[in-house]
């Protein structure tokens, strides 16, 4: 199947797409509206800024695109920046709206622990996963942010503890998201793109 | 739940050769970057550091055709850097697959880089790798492949480099690189103290009781090796099965 990925002009494009080609998939950059438009599943990677990750957006006129795609029903994941771009807003950069398909803020983690939180962690199961089938309960998931989502029903599938309970696994309708980064968290990390292959299928 | 403490091999390469050399100095082969990066890849390494330890403008496009070969071998984070002077050569880095970008003696001379790179790349892709040596009674950073000293405190530098957006320290004892004599602990729990992001320690490894020990004292978060690695002396499996059962939360593959 093809998966288009949402270009915004700073993300690590190449190792989700290296990713999801090995695993067979096809792969395509989305740069302009009207591939948003004729895509039957969208991979929105991310790292760096949230304001950077929704100007960019912006700037591309992808930003109505994928709101009205993504609320139309097609399958999507999100990858770190890219699941917290979901949301309505983030205190990393207050007064930037981002894709506001989640009614919620994006926090910063507390100060009481290191940040940002980088290394491999593990997650705590909070229900039965679509992208996390067949993982092994005790896997480990390559993290590397300053910011997060409260874990909270019903989007949570999967949580993990860094200062505070935040939403690692993201699973609500047709849209999946990942704090972390599957595409460098070994085996099992491909894995979680597979079963979001699978499932988008 | 744990954050696991990481073991990261490194790879020091010269004209796309992997290198080792004693205290910063006389250079030994020790072989391809990228058939060493796939093996550290299928043995459980948790990241892979690469860096550029000539750094010369001309050997540039050599060093990121070597960046782009290794990152195709690796399904986990990797670091490059070595001779990166401004955000260009940042972004190149970057463009050619690390996911993160080590920077050094530029950064002592013009402490912006970090923020700039900081600023257009996230906290999480900036590495400030630090060279650092005991003078008289203080730890002083060391610039130019451990050359020259910079004159900068070495626990004022790590808090000025992170106040100004690096995400982690990579913290090399200059003492103790390519002796074999154990990480400097001592060094390593300072600057952890100091600092509220991931110390990487460097310099020193020879047995698992040396990571067991930075893990420990050190307040490491993470420890790197070459030579031990590079020789098959000791399989990162092995390390981290040892330091599993002591209690270190480490990553196992399966």
């Amino acid at each position: 199947m093809k998966i288009f990925i949402i270009d915004y002009g700073a993300g690590n494009l190449p190792s989700v797409e290296r990713a999801l080609r090995s695993l067979g998939a096809e792969t395509e950059c989305v740069t302009r509206p009207e591939q948003v438009a004729a895509a039957r599943a969208l991979v929105l990677p991310g790292v760096g800024h949230f304001s950077a990750f929704v100007t960019g957006l912006r700037e591309r006129n992808l930003t109505a695109a994928l709101q009205h795609a993504i609320a139309g029903g097609i399958p999507v994941l999100g990858i770190c920046l890219g699941l917290q771009a979901m949301f309505s807003a983030s205190a990393e950069a207050p007064g930037e709206q981002g894709l506001d398909l989640i009614h919620e803020n994006v926090q910063a983690l507390p100060t009481n622990v290191k940040s940002p939180h980088i290394g491999w962690n593990q997650l705590r199961r909070l229900r039965k996963s679509i992208l996390l089938r067949e993982i092994p309960h005790d896997a480990y998931f390559y993290f590397a942010h300053s910011y997060a989502v409260a874990a909270s029903q019903p989007h949570t599938a999967a949580a993990c503890d860094h200062g505070f309970p935040f939403a690692a696994v993201l699973e609500q309708d047709n849209m999946m998201a990942v704090q972390f980064h599957p595409e460098k968290s070994g085996d099992a990390g491909w894995h979680v793109l597979r079963n979001f292959l699978e499932w988008a299928q | 739940m744990t954050l696991a403490r990481r073991i990261i091999p490194c790879l020091d390469v010269d004209a796309g050769r992997v290198v080792k050399g004693v205290e910063f100095a006389s250079l030994r082969d020790m072989g391809d970057p990228e058939e060493l990066a796939a093996r550290y890849n299928r043995e459980g390494a948790d990241e892979l550091i690469l860096l550029d330890i000539t750094a010369s403008r001309d050997g540039r496009a050599t060093f990121l055709e070597t960046v782009r070969r290794v990152a195709q071998q690796l399904n986990i984070p990797f670091t490059a850097g070595g001779g990166i002077r401004r955000l260009e050569d940042g972004n190149a880095v970057l463009r050619a697959g690390a996911d993160k970008v080590t920077v050094n003696t530029a950064a002592v001379e013009r402490p912006e880089l970090i923020s700039e790179l900081a600023a257009q790349f996230g906290s999480q892709a900036v590495v400030l790798s630090m060279d650092v040596k005991k003078t008289n009674a203080a730890w002083e950073v060391f610039i130019r492949g451990g050359a020259e000293s910079s004159g900068r405190d070495a626990a004022a530098w790590a808090r000025e480099g992170v106040a100004r957006g690096a995400g982690e320290i990579l913290l090399t004892s200059i003492d103790r690189d390519g002796t074999c004599s154990g990480f400097d602990c001592g060094l390593t729990a300072a600057i952890a103290a100091q600092v509220s992001v991931p110390v990487i320690a460097s310099g020193g490894a020879k047995t698992f009781e040396d990571f067991l020990a930075v893990f420990g004292e050190g307040q490491a978060d993470a420890a790197l090796a070459a030579s031990i690695f590079h020789t098959a002396e000791h399989s990162i499996g092995a390390l981290k099965k040892y330091l599993a059962g002591r209690g270190v939360p480490v990553r196992l593959s399966r």
